[in-house]
C-alpha cells in the first residue's frame, strides 16, 4: 500500500548534517570527538551488548563510575553552555543556585564508593508549572510571580533521589495554556533550529533546553500535546506517558483529567530511563496508577544486536486522518517515508480511519478550559501570589486575577466558566464528555486492530514567533494531532523522523507513536530501533554548530 | 430525683413555659419553648435565655388554626475521623488558627486531594442507619464559589449521586410534647468537606483566615419536609445527634459545630396543596434554638398570612438572634446561585461493595430506635425509655447492670434517680463515675435480698460513685448488715420505750402519729441498719400491748 511512497532515505538524507567540530553533545559510534563528555561514548563497555550506546545517562554513568570525569565537572560544562546560549534560546526562568554543589555530594559518594543512583549526575530541566522545593515555580505567571512551594512534586523528588540535579527552571505558556510559548508572562523562549521560530509548547523551554544541550533530559507537561509538539518542533523525544503512570502530585494542574508529566530528551533511550525513574503509584495522587512499572530499558537493545527485520510481525496503524489537507506538505512526505522506514524494519503499515479524530480538537478545548476555570480558582491573592490591594473582597479578586493572570489563561477561564454555567452545561461540557467516551472507543478498536498507531506530531514544523498569536483558533488547530490522544489517556512517543525545508531553514519534523494504555514500553522499543536505524540523520541544531557555544 | 436527673440527660432542653400554645386540627401541639438551665449529659450547655414575646399570643393562638407549617433540615455533621477528608492533617477543635493545615488544605498549587476512606465507612453507617439506599458507584463533584474560607476556590462535594438516599429516621417526642412516635423521611446524606473560618478583627477593618477546618469530612443530611413544629424539628435534629453518637461518627456536638442545623420553613393555609414562600434559618447552635426559630418564624409567616402579606415573604436566609430573640433577614436570595458543578477529576468514583456494605451493616451497634422498642418491651415507661436510650453511654450501663441480673425497673429506677443527680452535681457523664454495672446489680441484689436497707444501700452507692470498690467490700468494713434479728430488735423497742416516758403515754393517749417517732428513734440506735418492716412490726405489737 505505501510502496508507492517516496524512497524513505531519500527525504533524510537530502541533508549533509553538519557535524560541529566544537563540543557536541549527542554520541555516536560514526563520529567520535575531542571533547571530554563525547569521548565518554568511546569508553562505554562493549561487553554489554544490551547498553544503549547513544544514551546520555548511561554514558555520563559510565564515566562518572570510570571516573574520567567529575560530576562537577559535567555540571560546569552544562553551566557553560546553558549560559552560553540562554541570552539567544531564554529556555530558562530559573537556574538552580545549587548545582555545583549538589554535584560536589555526587563526587563526594564516589570518591567514598557508595552507591549511586541511576540518574546520578544527570542535569534535569524542570518546567515551571512543576513544584520545586526552594525554587520560584511559577507557571509561567505573572499571579505566582516569586512563589517557592514548600516541596518537591513527586516526580522531582523521584529525580532527586535517584541522584538527579535539577539545573533550573524551564519556560511555558502561561500555565501550559498555548501551544508556542509566547504566552509566558516573562520571556518568549526561541527554537534553536532557528531563533526565528518558536519552540513549541507549553513546554518549549524544556523542549529548547535539551534541544540544545542546555541539560541532559527534561521534565514536561502535556495536556494536549505540550510535551510532544515541542519535541516535534525542536528535533528531540517527547514521551508523554499513560493517564495515572506518573504521579500528578506537584504538577500545578491546569485540565487534571489531562494533565500528565513527560519526559524530554535526546534519545529514546533516556525518556525511557526517565519514565522509569518518575512512574508509579503515588499515595499523594489518587488518579495514579498501582501498576507495575515494568523495566523500559530493558526494550533498549544496541543497535548490533538487531535482526535484519527487528520489528517483523509489528502492526502499525497510519491515521488517515492525520495526513488530510490541512497538513504541511513535507511533513506529510516525511511522516510517510518513517512509515517505509517502519515496514522496511519488518512492520505491516495499515492505514487506519478514527472518524472522531477531528471532534477531538473542540471537545479537549471545552473539557480542558472546564478544568481550568476551575484549577485556577484558587489563585485568588488570598494565599499566596500575587494580591492586588482593594477596598473591599470582591475587588481583592477581581484586580488580583485581572493583573496576575495573561490573556490567553482569561480567555480559557472565561470559557471554561461559561461551558460549566447552568443551562449550558448539557450542551458544552457533557457533550464533550460524550465526545471523549467515541474517541476512547475508537483508540480502543484502531489499537486492538493494530500494536500502534502513527501520525505527525503537529500538522507543520516550528513556525515563526508571532506568525499565530493573534489567531488563537489557527493555534488551536495546530493541536489536532495531540489532544486526541489526552483524551483517551494513550501513551505517546514522538522522535525526530525527519526535516521540512522552509527558506534557509532545516526543521525538525516529529513522528507521534501512540501505543496501548500502560504500554509504554512497546513504544520505547519500536521507538529506539527506528532511532538506531535512521542512519546519518543526526538532531543537532546548528546552533551548536556554531562559535556561539565556544 | 428522677425527673431532677432526667433534665440532666434530655438533650432538648425542657419546656418550662410555653409561651404560644396552641393545637392544631391534626392534633399536634406545637410550642415555643423557653430555654431551660439544663445541661446535657454530654457537653452542651444552654444559656440561660429570657422569652420575648414578639406577637400577641392570643392572636397567633387564633389565626394559627387555619396554617401548616412545612418544615424541612439540612443538617452538617463533622466526622470525628483522625485526619482530614483530603489530606493527613489532624483537626482539633479549638487548636490555635493555621495550626492544623498543609499544602492540600491549604489549596497550594500542584497539591491534590486523597480520600480519606473512614470518611466513605462513616458515610456508609449513617446512610444504614437512617434506612437509606445506598450509591453503590456515587461520585465527588466540585462545588465552585469564590469565598477567603474555601482555599481551593471550590468545596469537593457530592452533587447528582450522592452516597445515601431515599431513607427515613424513627423518634419518640418526649411525653412533655404530647409524645407520640414519628417517622420523617430522609432525601439523601452525602460527603463533603468543610471550609475554614473567618475571624474578623473587633475593628471591622479587617478579615484573618483560619483554614484549621478546612478540609474536615462532613456528611450532609437533607430531610424530607415532614417536620410540622419546631418540637419535631428540634426532635429530629436531636435524634440525629443520638444517632451519629451511637454510631461513633460525630461528637454531634452542636457547640463546636460538630451538628449544624439549617432550617427550612414555609407556611400555607390548610388545605392548600401549594407549598408557601420557604425561608432558610441560620446560626442554630442548640436545639432549642432550632424549635424557638422555628416557631417564632412560623408565627411570623402566619401573622403576614393573616394579615394579607403573605407577598412580604421572601425567599432569603434568616439569622437567628439569640439574644433578641427572633430571626431577621441575612441576605435575600437573587435568584438561584449557580456553583458551576462538574465531577471532580482528581477523586476516582466513589465503588461500594456488596462484602464492603454487608460488614458494615453487621457491625452496626444497637441503634436509639431498636433500643427503645427493646426497653419499652421491657415494660419501661416511655420517660424511662427516652431517658436510657438517649446516651448511648447511659444505655450502654443499664444493660451492662440487667445483663448481671439487676431487675429492670430497679436498675432504672437507681440510674435515673441518685446516679444521674450525681453526675449532675459532680459535672461528671456516666463514663467518669466509679461505680460499675457489676457493683449496681450487686447494690440491688443486696437491697432486695435483705442484707442492707434502702437507706443504707443509698449510703453504700455514693461511696461507689465517689470512691469506687465494691459492695460487698463496703458492707463488710462498715459493718453494716442489716438488723434482721426480731430479738435484737424488740430489744432496741424496749430500750427506746423506755427511754421515752412522755412520748409513750401521749402515744396510748390517741396520738399515735408518734408512732413515726418511735420508728426513727429505734433505727437511730440501730444506726440505721434494723429491718425496717420487722422494725414497724414489733413497734406496733409493743406500743400496743399494753394499751
Amino acid at each position: 500500500m505505501l510502496s508507492t511512497l517516496q524512497p524513505p532515505r531519500c527525504s533524510l538524507s537530502r541533508f549533509t548534517l553538519h557535524l560541529p567540530s566544537k563540543p557536541s553533545f549527542f554520541h555516536s559510534k560514526q563520529t567520535p570527538l575531542s571533547t571530554p563528555h563525547s569521548t565518554l561514548t568511546d569508553q562505554l563497555p562493549t561487553s554489554n551488548s544490551s547498553q544503549p550506546l547513544q544514551s546520555q545517562i548511561l554514558s555520563i554513568r559510565h564515566s562518572l563510575l570510570s571516573r574520567q570525569i567529575t560530576a562537577t565537572q559535567l555540571a560546569d560544562s552544562y553551566l557553560n553552555r546553558l549560559r552560553a546560549l540562554e541570552h539567544h534560546l531564554k529556555s530558562f526562568l530559573h537556574v538552580s543556585e545549587t548545582v555545583r554543589s549538589d554535584a560536589r555530594e555526587i563526587d563526594d559518594k564516589i570518591l567514598r564508593n557508595e552507591e549511586l543512583g541511576p540518574l546520578a549526575g544527570v542535569l534535569v530541566a524542570v518546567k515551571d508549572n512543576i513544584c520545586t522545593a526552594g525554587m520560584p515555580s511559577t507557571a509561567g505567571s505573572r499571579i505566582l510571580d516569586g512563589y517557592r512551594p514548600p516541596f518537591d512534586a513527586t516526580a522531582v523528588k523521584k529525580i532527586k533521589e535517584l541522584g538527579g540535579i535539577v539545573i533550573g527552571k524551564t519556560n511555558l505558556d502561561e500555565f501550559g495554556m498555548g501551544s508556542s510559548t509566547e504566552a509566558s508572562a516573562f520571556q518568549v523562549t526561541a527554537n534553536p533550529w532557528d531563533l526565528s521560530r518558536v519552540p513549541g509548547g507549553s513546554s518549549g523551554g524544556s523542549a529548547s533546553a535539551v534541544s540544545a544541550r542546555q541539560c541532559v533530559v527534561s521534565l514536561g507537561s502535556d495536556t494536549g500535546g505540550s510535551v510532544r509538539q515541542p519535541a516535534s518542533f525542536c528535533g528531540v523525544v517527547g514521551l508523554k506517558p499513560t493517564y495515572g503512570r506518573v504521579s500528578r502530585f506537584g504538577l500545578m494542574a491546569y485540565a487534571s483529567s489531562l494533565d500528565v508529566i513527560g519526559c524530554l530528551s535526546t534519545t529514546v533511550a533516556d525518556a525511557g530511563i526517565l519514565l522509569h525513574a518518575i512512574s508509579g503509584h503515588d499515595t499523594l495522587d489518587a488518579t495514579s496508577s498501582k501498576r507495575e512499572v515494568s523495566d523500559f530499558t530493558s526494550q533498549i537493545s544496541a543497535v548490533d544486536s538487531f535482526e535484519s527485520k527487528p520489528l517483523k510481525g509489528l502492526r502499525i496503524g497510519l491515521i488517515r486522518e492525520t495526513l488530510d489537507k490541512g497538513v504541511d506538505g513535507q511533513v506529510n512526505s516525511a511522516i510517510r517515508a518513517a512509515a517505509s522506514h517502519l515496514e522496511e524494519l519488518g512492520c505491516s503499515i495499515n492505514e487506519v480511519s478514527l472518524p472522531s479524530f477531528s471532534l477531538g480538537l473542540p471537545a479537549y478545548y471545552i473539557l480542558a478550559s472546564s478544568e481550568s476555570s476551575s484549577n485556577l480558582a484558587r489563585y485568588d491573592g488570598v494565599r499566596y501570589g500575587n494580591q492586588a490591594t482593594a477596598d473591599e473582597l470582591t475587588g481583592l479578586y477581581e484586580n488580583s486575577r485581572a493583573t496576575g493572570f495573561g490573556s490567553e489563561v482569561k480567555m480559557r477561564i472565561l470559557m471554561g466558566t461559561y461551558a460549566l454555567s447552568a443551562g449550558y452545561y448539557d450542551a458544552y461540557y457533557k457533550r464533550a464528555q460524550q465526545v471523549r467516551t467515541i474517541i476512547q472507543k475508537s483508540f480502543r478498536a484502531a489499537l486492538d486492530e493494530n500494536d500502534i498507531l502513527i501520525s505527525p506530531a503537529a500538522p507543520s514544523a516550528a513556525y515563526k514567533i508571532g506568525e499565530k498569536v493573534d489567531d488563537p483558533l489557527a493555534m488551536y488547530a495546530g493541536d489536532i494531532m495531540t489532544v486526541n490522544v489526552n483524551l483517551a489517556g494513550l501513551p505517546a512517543l514522538v522522535l525526530p523522523c525527519g526535516f521540512v525545508q522552509d527558506g534557509s531553514s532545516n526543521l525538525p519534523v516529529g513522528l507521534q507513536m501512540i501505543g496501548a494504555a500502560f504500554d509504554e514500553g512497546k513504544l520505547l522499543k519500536v521507538g529506539h530501533i527506528f532511532e538506531q536505524t535512521l542512519a546519518d540523520c543526526r538532531f543537532v541544531p546548528p546552533l551548536l554548530a556554531d562559535d556561539i557555544v565556544g | 430525683m428522677a425527673f431532677i436527673g432526667m433534665r440532666s440527660i434530655q438533650t432538648l432542653p425542657l419546656l418550662f413555659h410555653p409561651a404560644v400554645l396552641f393545637s392544631r386540627r391534626k392534633k399536634i401541639m406545637y410550642f415555643s419553648v423557653k430555654a431551660s438551665q439544663s445541661q446535657t449529659a454530654t457537653q452542651e450547655k444552654q444559656r440561660p435565655i429570657a422569652i420575648s414575646p414578639h406577637f400577641d399570643k392570643q392572636i397567633i393562638d387564633k389565626i394559627s388554626k387555619d396554617y401548616e407549617a412545612i418544615i424541612g433540615i439540612e443538617t452538617h455533621v463533622q466526622l470525628s475521623t483522625l485526619t482530614k477528608a483530603f489530606c493527613s492533617c489532624p483537626y482539633n477543635y479549638g487548636s490555635s488558627p493555621n495550626t492544623n493545615i498543609c499544602p492540600i488544605c491549604m489549596g497550594l498549587p500542584g497539591a491534590l486531594p486523597v480520600l480519606n476512606s473512614k470518611v466513605i465507612e462513616s458515610a456508609v453507617k449513617l446512610g444504614l442507619a437512617l434506612n437509606c439506599s445506598l450509591s453503590f458507584n456515587s461520585k465527588f463533584d466540585r462545588k465552585q464559589y469564590f469565598y477567603p474560607d474555601l482555599p481551593k476556590g471550590y468545596q469537593i462535594s457530592q452533587f447528582d449521586v450522592p452516597i445515601a438516599s431515599g431513607g427515613y429516621i424513627d423518634l419518640d417526642l418526649p411525653i412533655e410534647y404530647g409524645g407520640g412516635h414519628r417517622r420523617f423521611g430522609i432525601t439523601r446524606v452525602h460527603m463533603e468537606e468543610d471550609a475554614g473560618k473567618l475571624l474578623h478583627s473587633e475593628s471591622g477593618s479587617y478579615s484573618q483566615v483560619d483554614l484549621n477546618r478546612a478540609g474536615v469530612p462532613l456528611l450532609e443530611i437533607v430531610s424530607e419536609p415532614d417536620m410540622r413544629t419546631g418540637i419535631e424539628a428540634a426532635e429530629y435534629a436531636a435524634e440525629l445527634q443520638r444517632l451519629v453518637r451511637y454510631l461513633g461518627v460525630s461528637n454531634g456536638n452542636m457547640q463546636e459545630g460538630s451538628l449544624r442545623c439549617d432550617v427550612n420553613v414555609s407556611v400555607r393555609p390548610i388545605g392548600q396543596s401549594q407549598f408557601g414562600t420557604k425561608v432558610e434559618i441560620k446560626n442554630l447552635n442548640s436545639f432549642s434554638s432550632v424549635s424557638r426559630a422555628i416557631d417564632f418564624e412560623i408565627s411570623r409567616q402566619v401573622l403576614l398570612h393573616s394579615q394579607g402579606q403573605s407577598d412580604q415573604i421572601v425567599q432569603e436566609t434568616r439569622l437567628w438572634e439569640e439574644g433578641a430573640q427572633k430571626t431577621i433577614t441575612m441576605r435575600k436570595k437573587e435568584g438561584l446561585s449557580d456553583y458551576r458543578y462538574f465531577p471532580e477529576p482528581d477523586l476516582p468514583e466513589v465503588i461500594l461493595t456488596k462484602e464492603y456494605v454487608d460488614n458494615i451493616h453487621d457491625s452496626l451497634p444497637e441503634l436509639p430506635e431498636m433500643k427503645r422498642r427493646r426497653y419499652e418491651s421491657m415494660g419501661l415507661s416511655m420517660q424511662d425509655v427516652l431517658f436510657l436510650a438517649n446516651d448511648i453511654s447511659v444505655a450502654e450501663f443499664f444493660d451492662a447492670t440487667i445483663a448481671r441480673g439487676a431487675e429492670v425497673k430497679l436498675a432504672a429506677n437507681w440510674i435515673m434517680g441518685d446516679i444521674a443527680a450525681y453526675m449532675k452535681n459532680e459535672k461528671l457523664t456516666i463514663n467518669d463515675i466509679k461505680l460499675t454495672p457489676q457493683e449496681l446489680a450487686e447494690l440491688i441484689a443486696s437491697i432486695k435480698g435483705g442484707t442492707i436497707s434502702g437507706k443504707i444501700g443509698k449510703e453504700i452507692l455514693f461511696e461507689l460513685l465517689a470512691k469506687g470498690g465494691t459492695v460487698k467490700g463496703l458492707i463488710k468494713e462498715k459493718d453494716l448488715v442489716q438488723i434482721a434479728d426480731p430479738a435484737e430488735i424488740e430489744k432496741m423497742v424496749e430500750k427506746v420505750l423506755v427511754e421515752n416516758p412522755k412520748q409513750l403515754e401521749q402515744y396510748r393517749g390517741g396520738k399515735t402519729k408518734l408512732q413515726g417517732f418511735f420508728a426513727g428513734q429505734v433505727m437511730k440506735a440501730s444506726k440505721g441498719k434494723a429491718n425496717p418492716g420487722l422494725l414497724n412490726k414489733i413497734l406496733l405489737e409493743k406500743l400496743n400491748a399494753k394499751s
